[in-house]
């Protein structure tokens, strides 16, 4: 318990977590005249939004490795370009082919040999209909979900807004198409529109990439929109100085700002009294007290394990404890003492997005091992070659690869022991000889990240990409579930800002400022 | 991290209702066969006559099979912490060898069930609740140490009620029940074997509640039975219709008859909270958090909707499924949930559903009552009174050691 007779500055915060959501809650939160104070359990901020040297001289990515989604609402309201915030140049991505003829998937044309005409406008067509459909959501994305019962005046107003977004902002005929394909899957809309496997295969493998989907499970389009949001307002690059220089920035700005930053300073937990969140405990012992506490952490972790569940009903700890949260992709690094090659790709190719991913078939038997505990014989691979752009990341002459590759299901069969380890990094790499002959000859340091590695060092529950599925059940006004789904909680004085939180993850830095928008709306009341 | 046990050979499923341990003899004592399911087992309406099976529990004793009553086993280092986070009220007081009443609610503070909480030994409880509730105990233990087991097909039990309770039992030879207090736990035997004792009920009256071993549940019938075969007292066997009357006297509710679970409430606003079935005295504030305290905070802050309240009836005919009225001919407030007529009060008892408006009761209840006339139907009006108190209570209930009749 806590002395309550203790006076607590009313617009105190500490945020648990300094991920990139936690730094850009904390931004927006000093801008308004709040203290905040960021406690991160590891040795650098910025969670997922990373860069780490993982053997001598090479450094890279750390987790997510291309930026697609930073949105450009928080870079104008922090000034981010002053704080040092580099994206790099936009990249396009790559599917790749064994025999040569590389697709090419750019904002709304494809490029490539052996391409119908009818495909090549097919995808101008699709794009244009889909990023539509996903700058409908817009109002959606960028404000708390409404609730359906008991609305506020703000709820009512997202929803109208969404309301005038998809009827007269799509019209009425696209309206009716996006409700026809809004709910189902990305395979059945694929076939419907394109011929070619390659195209197929690149989009499904972007619709379904952290989740635990196959391009036939339903909602896929949805998750597919999601993705596409990022492309509604900026443009895919590989940050020069790998995604902890995106951080550095939100860092610098923070603490522009006068937000107090501790690492390595780990929650234990937060100190609840009378159903009012009053501060929180260190590891170390140390108890910090403020008036309002805001979680970076995934939800399970903030509710499960941050706290004790008695402090929760029962309905609403079950429904944190049943939302889904193991994630399926496995990142690798390689340190390579050569420029990979591949045959019909250029160096300035090399460096943009390469997708292994060549037909829907495989996209679909990539994800069937996951569904039963094992991981893909035939990985889906998204590769980067960051030091292309930016030789810092690698010693001269050499250059790093950064893979995400799925389907490496958290909770693995046999577990994720060193021969399980080994097997699938032997996987990826069987997969890549087939583009990249010669390429284990190359390799002169690598990591392999399990989602469960990612669990340990990143603190994500399940090592997932957004803390949690994006299906559509937990999705909005149901995300991570109903009832802590506008930033505040059942906990008073306890909000959440992280990848679990609406709209999920991304570094997009939307969960983060809707929350403090949230937590200054709420003060305000 | 909790654990569950369901003990037993599974059931048969051919044999859609259970006989309880002492079926046997209730199928004997049984002469009009009037049988209704109750929590998957055969359970007796009424053995003869109604009249006498209610006389029976108001004048002299009554023995019911309650065997069927949803029984759980509560253990572990987090047994209290569980049980203080489910229910409404504070059971940290309850020491060991009390029972207390309790309900539970959903997140929205909505009432699930209600039922009692037996503290049997230090750290070991029981939990009766009127309908399943293993799901729900089992959402509720995520996170705490505590091993939940259902145990209502294990336990054998058997209901001893009336002003003769008392001596019923210890002329059988049950030891212990003098300094037995209302509430009260004693672990005790007859005849040598062991049997646990409450001085629980359903009848608002002095009574009784035998626990045991179902091996041993014919020899504590017979045992309970001598006392009338050797000339000493009189015992009958009642059936839930009895207890139904005589539990409407007491004012004691039923979830799920008198108002919607909200586990079995589709609609919008047709469950119930328990201010609004008058359990607000059963709701705790001051202690830790419990499901639905968030929700209910909120509500005691608002005028209260509506309320289960009890109801007298002005005359004799039957208010059954009637209408309450704000005024003779006025607007439909609400409706009568049950009702019996009271042989021992002389009195149309009910518990009715009724709106406040403005967290006000009505100035004024009546009643449309149809009823029949050698089979032609009559319609008339009656005055209702609302009771803050049980109708039907009596000082022995609360006696100890209870008068010796």
């Amino acid at each position: 318990m806590t002395n309550s007779s203790v006076s607590v500055d009313p617009k105190s915060v500490i945020i648990v977590g300094g991920g990139h959501n936690g730094l850009v809650c904390a931004s927006y939160l000093a801008k308004a005249g709040y203290s905040v104070e960021i406690l991160e359990a590891r040795s650098t901020v910025g969670g997922g939004a990373a860069t780490t040297q993982f053997a001598d001289g090479f450094q890279v990515s750390g987790l997510a490795h291309v930026l697609h989604s930073l949105h450009p609402t928080v870079c104008k309201d922090l000034r981010l370009e002053n704080s040092g915030l580099k994206t790099g140049a936009t990249i396009e991505t790559i599917a790749l082919d064994t025999d040569g003829n590389h697709l090419t998937l750019g904002l709304n044309d494809l490029a490539g040999s052996a391409l119908s005409s009818k495909d090549r406008e097919a995808y101008s067509a699709f794009k244009q209909e889909f990023r539509g459909y996903a700058s409908a959501l817009e109002p959606l994305m960028m404000n708390k979900p409404p609730r359906l019962k008991n609305m506020d005046k703000k709820d009512k107003f997202t929803l109208a807004k969404l309301g005038l977004k998809l009827r007269f902002g799509l019209g009425a005929d696209a309206m009716s198409e996006f409700l026809r394909v809004g709910g189902i899957n990305i395979y059945d809309v694929l076939n419907d529109v394109f011929d070619d496997p390659r195209i197929k295969g690149a989009i499904a493998a972007d619709a379904i990439m952290g989740q635990h989907m196959g391009p036939r499970t339903p909602t896929t389009v949805l998750t597919y929109l999601h993705r596409l949001w990022g492309e509604t307002h900026s443009q895919p690059s590989l940050p020069p100085g790998g995604m902890g220089q995106v951080a550095k920035a939100l860092l610098t700005d923070a603490k522009d700002r006068g937000v107090q930053i501790r690492t390595e300073a780990t929650v234990e937990a937060i100190i609840i009294s009378d159903g009012k969140a009053t501060g929180v405990k260190l590891v170390s012992g140390e108890q910090l007290n403020a008036a309002l506490i805001v979680s970076n952490a995934d939800a399970k972790t903030t509710f499960l394990k941050l706290m004790d569940v008695a402090e929760l009903d029962a309905m609403f700890a079950h429904r944190i404890h049943k939302t889904r949260t193991n994630g399926n992709v496995a990142k690798l690094h390689f340190g390579l003492n050569e420029l990979p090659t591949i045959n019909g790709l250029s160096t300035d190719q090399l460096g943009q997005r390469l997708l292994v991913a060549p037909n829907l078939r495989y996209v679909e038997h990539a994800f069937n091992h996951a569904k039963y505990g094992e991981y893909s014989q035939q990985p889906i691979l998204e590769i980067t070659i960051p030091s292309i752009a930016d030789p810092s990341l690698a010693p001269s002459g050499h250059h790093v690869m950064s893979v995400s590759a799925s389907f490496a299901p958290y909770a693995l069969k046999e577990g994720w022991d060193e021969l399980q380890r080994k097997a699938f990094v032997d996987t990826v790499i069987a997969v890549l000889e087939q583009y990249v002959p010669g390429f284990a000859n190359t390799i002169v340091a690598q990591e392999l990240l399990t989602p469960v590695d990612i669990e340990e060092q990143y603190h994500v529950t399940g090592g997932h990409w957004h803390h949690g599925e994006l299906a559509i059940d937990q999705s909005f006004m149901m995300r991570p579930v109903h009832g802590a789904a506008q930033y505040d909680t059942p906990i008073n004085g306890l909000f959440l800002c992280g990848a679990g939180a609406h709209p999920g993850g991304g570094i997009t830095g939307i969960p983060g400022r809707n929350a403090a928008r949230r937590v200054i709306e709420m003060g305000r009341s | 991290m909790s654990k569950v046990i369901q003990q037993g050979p599974a059931h048969d499923f051919k044999k859609v209702l259970r006989h309880s341990p002492f079926h046997d003899r209730i199928e004997q004592q049984s002469q009009i066969k009037s049988w209704s399911p109750w929590n998957g087992y055969q359970t007796a309406r009424v053995f003869d006559s109604l009249s006498a099976e209610y006389f029976a529990i108001r004048s002299s004793c009554s023995v019911m099979d309650l065997t069927p009553m949803e029984k759980y086993r509560i253990t572990g280092v987090d047994a209290l912490k569980f049980l203080n986070r489910l229910v409404t009220r504070d059971i940290s007081n309850i020491k060991p060898g009390r029972v207390t009443y309790v309900v539970w609610c959903n997140d929205e503070g909505k009432v699930l069930d209600d039922g009692t909480i037996f503290h049997l030994q230090q750290g070991e409880y029981r939990l009766c609740s009127q309908h399943h509730q293993l799901d729900w105990l089992l959402i509720s233990s995520l996170g705490m140490d505590v091993t939940i087991s259902e145990e209502t097909h294990e336990v054998a039990a058997l209901s001893v009620q009336g002003p003769t309770a008392y001596s019923v039992l210890t002329a059988a030879g049950f030891v212990g029940l003098d300094s037995l207090k209302p509430f009260g736990i004693v672990h005790t035997s007859f005849n040598g074997t062991d049997v646990t004792v409450s001085r629980t009920g359903y009848t608002g009256d002095l009574g009784y509640e035998l626990w045991v071993d179902p091996a041993n549940a014919l020899s504590m019938w017979d045992c309970v039975f001598s006392v009338k075969e050797r000339g000493l007292y009189d015992i009958r066997c009642i059936g839930l219709e009895a207890l139904e009357m005589v539990r409407i006297e007491a004012g004691f509710i039923m979830p799920g008859d008198d108002f919607n679970t909200a586990e079995t409430t589709i609609r919008a606003g047709h469950d119930r909270s328990p201010f609004e079935v008058g359990l607000g005295w059963v709701v705790n504030f001051d202690k830790g958090h419990f499901t639905g305290k968030q929700a209910l905070l909120k509500e005691k802050a608002l005028p209260i909707q509506r309320r289960l309240v009890k109801l007298s009836v002005e005359g004799n005919k039957s208010p059954d499924q009637a209408f309450i009225y704000d005024a003779k001919n006025g607007n439909n407030i609400g409706a009568i949930k049950v009702q019996c007529w009271s042989p021992i009060l002389k009195a149309n008892l009910a518990l009715a559903d009724i709106e406040y408006a403005n967290g006000k009761p009505p100035t004024e209840l009546w009643t449309e009552i149809f009823y029949q006339k050698e089979l032609a139907w009559r319609v008339q009006w009656a005055r209702c009174t609302v009771s803050e108190t049980a109708f039907w209570s009596h000082s022995r209930r609360s006696a100890t050691p209870p008068p010796a009749y």
